[in-house]
């Protein structure tokens, strides 16, 4: 192959995404840089998880913490309580959140917009309330701790190691999204985001779609629920609370629904822009707020696409 | 053999009986026109045949089979597709993607193979793109494949609807007015169109107000009036029926009537 043909291959942003995780340590000036990044890499693999269904398919969940805290407390609960080791406690978190976004998404994925909104909120409130009641099992609103990720008796602790860790992983799961958005099942769901009923009079069963993507994107946000967990070593139930669901909800809106990349920088936002505010004190909300509404006055459609059409506009 | 049978098939929306107990029969392989005033229960009658609505009363039979109360994507993948009056366009999508989203019943790869993009994927796709591509080309936007959907006119955006409805290669192709909005040249395209369908094999069903498109085109015109039949027959008899004249247009004086059908 040469080199136009490799640069307009499927997966060349991937490819150009996978040299940019590999070469952004050389720029970190010390560890914490990797802690951050790291944070960052796992908020985009849940907002990722939370775009596929937000983006493409169009259907809202405000309840989406609610998984990310499933595949967290599975991590804490598994090796603590059930004497399962830590790798295998994400598959059984990933396991058990789709069961229940099975379980979940056949009653209220029927309903639109609004009322969708609302349901899969109190989906949220619901896990939370849980994880807050279920002391025995979760410590309850004091937490628990949550021990190592051992993989082959090495003990995983350092940022750096997770910095690899959830870098390889998101750039898996963007990959199986973006093979997903190309595959009849992709078309469809965009399908369904434009106009359901166009969708339905093509033959789509458009109940069973959503469900499907439903439980994808829940997936996504346990496996990152689970590295979160594992990373800070410690749980607490505000990992599924209401302010983190709104938190992966901004992070699409603000990179850009349907946007594989934009999920990235909009967690990349949200992660390092209260850190860099802390030195405004008292300001540090206020200061983000604004900043946040700016964004989505000057570039709507969010931070990637918004861009990428200014771009294309100034070249013409 | 009758592709399409309705039988006493009625709805009512809070005591107003949109549809009232129609019956008709469709032969395949013709031009099917559904006409009437506004409010006469045309797109009421349309949203019962492709599933939309659920009937109150009577049965729907399409192929022999009884689909009564069937999901519209249940009698999508028996063969039966349609367009809408307001358009329902894919908006986020190239015009290409539109119609590949209409080869849906026809596609087999499962979720897995599609989150790994193996080689059956690639292989549907492009099959399914091949497809639409030809369905494009029967409505006459083979050209404008790749452009984002919103790009279209109005007009091209109708036939866009039909390429769609056309690629998962239906039995029955219900239009809902096709021609409005459409100009005079728009139009005469349209008839094209819905000829060369038909000269395909597939049945049309029509609601339109355009009445030289209908008069033109229908092998049968069926004449509803506040949700009950009025009349059926041939473009000649519907034309010259006064009981059609005087309930349909009547309303417009009769000499306007005549004007308009005539």
């Amino acid at each position: 192959m040469n080199v136009p043909t490799l640069i307009r291959h499927r997966l060349a942003p991937f490819a150009a995404l996978a040299m940019i995780i590999l070469l952004l340590p050389f720029f970190f000036p010390s560890a914490y840089y990797y802690r951050v990044a790291a944070l960052v890499l796992i908020f985009a693999l849940a907002a990722l998880g939370l775009n596929l269904l937000m983006g493409f398919a169009g259907q809202v969940s405000l309840g989406h913490a609610g998984f990310f805290g499933i595949g967290g407390y599975a991590t804490a609960i598994g090796p603590t309580y059930l004497g399962l080791p830590s790798w295998l406690s994400i598959i059984a978190g990933a396991a058990v959140s789709s069961l229940i976004a099975f379980l979940v998404g056949r009653p209220i994925l029927r309903l639109k917009g609004h009322y969708l909104a609302v349901s899969t909120l109190g989906f949220g409130l619901l896990v939370a309330i849980v994880l807050n009641n279920e002391a025995r099992w979760t410590g309850g609103p004091d937490g628990m701790s949550v021990p190592r990720l051992a993989l082959f008796d090495w003990s995983i602790r350092g940022s750096d190691t997770w910095y690899w860790i959830a870098g390889g992983t998101f750039l898996l799961g963007a990959i199986l999204a973006r093979n997903l958005v190309d595959s009849p099942t992709g078309r469809a769901l965009r399908a369904i985001h434009d106009s359901e009923v166009a969708a339905r009079v093509l033959g789509v069963d458009v109940a069973r779609k959503k469900l499907t993507i439903f439980i994808i994107s829940a997936i996504y946000a346990s496996v990152a629920g689970s590295y979160l967990a594992l990373f800070n070593g410690h749980i607490t139930p505000d990992i599924a609370g209401f302010l983190r669901s709104i938190e992966l909800a901004t992070m699409v809106v603000l990179g850009g629904m349907g946007s594989i990349i934009g999920s990235l920088v909009g967690a990349a936002v949200l992660v390092v822009l209260p850190q860099t505010l802390t030195a405004l004190h008292d300001y540090e909300h206020m200061v983000l707020g604004l900043i946040l509404m700016g964004f989505m006055i000057f570039l709507r459609q969010g931070i990637v696409p918004g861009l990428i059409r200014a771009f294309a506009r100034m070249r013409t | 053999m009758t592709i399409l049978a309705l039988e006493q098939l009625s709805i009512a929306f809070g005591g107003v009986r949109a549809v009232d107990g129609i019956n008709l029969t469709v032969e395949p392989g013709v031009v099917f026109s559904i006409i009437g005033p506004n409010g006469a229960g045309k797109t009421t009658l349309f949203n019962l045949i492709s599933g939309l609505y659920t009937p109150q009363a009577g049965r729907v039979r399409f192929a022999g089979e009884d689909v009564t109360g069937f999901a519209p994507d249940q009698l999508a993948r028996r063969g039966l597709s349609r367009t809408f009056q307001n358009l329902q366009i894919f908006y986020h999508m190239t015009v290409v993607e539109n119609v590949m989203v209409g080869r849906h019943r026809h596609e087999t790869t499962g979720i897995l193979s599609e989150l790994l993009h193996l080689p059956s994927v690639a292989r549907q796709n492009r099959s399914t793109r091949l497809a639409a591509q030809a369905a494009l080309a029967r409505v006459g936007l083979a050209a404008e494949a790749e452009r984002s959907a919103g790009a279209l006119s109005y007009g091209a955006l109708k036939r866009l609807e039909i390429a769609r409805a056309l690629a998962s290669e239906p039995k029955i192709l219900l239009l809902d007015e096709p021609a409005a909005g459409c100009n005079a040249v728009e139009t005469q395209e349209l008839v094209g169109v819905i000829r060369a369908i038909v000269q395909g094999g597939i049945t049309v069903i029509l609601v339109e107000h355009d009445m030289r498109l209908v008069m033109n085109i229908s092998d049968r015109i069926h004449v509803l009036a506040h949700g009950r039949t009025l009349a059926e027959g041939t473009a000649a008899e519907i034309r010259s029926n006064p009981a059609v004249i005087e309930a349909y247009l009547g309303i417009h004086g009769s000499q306007e009537a005549a004007h308009a059908i005539g």
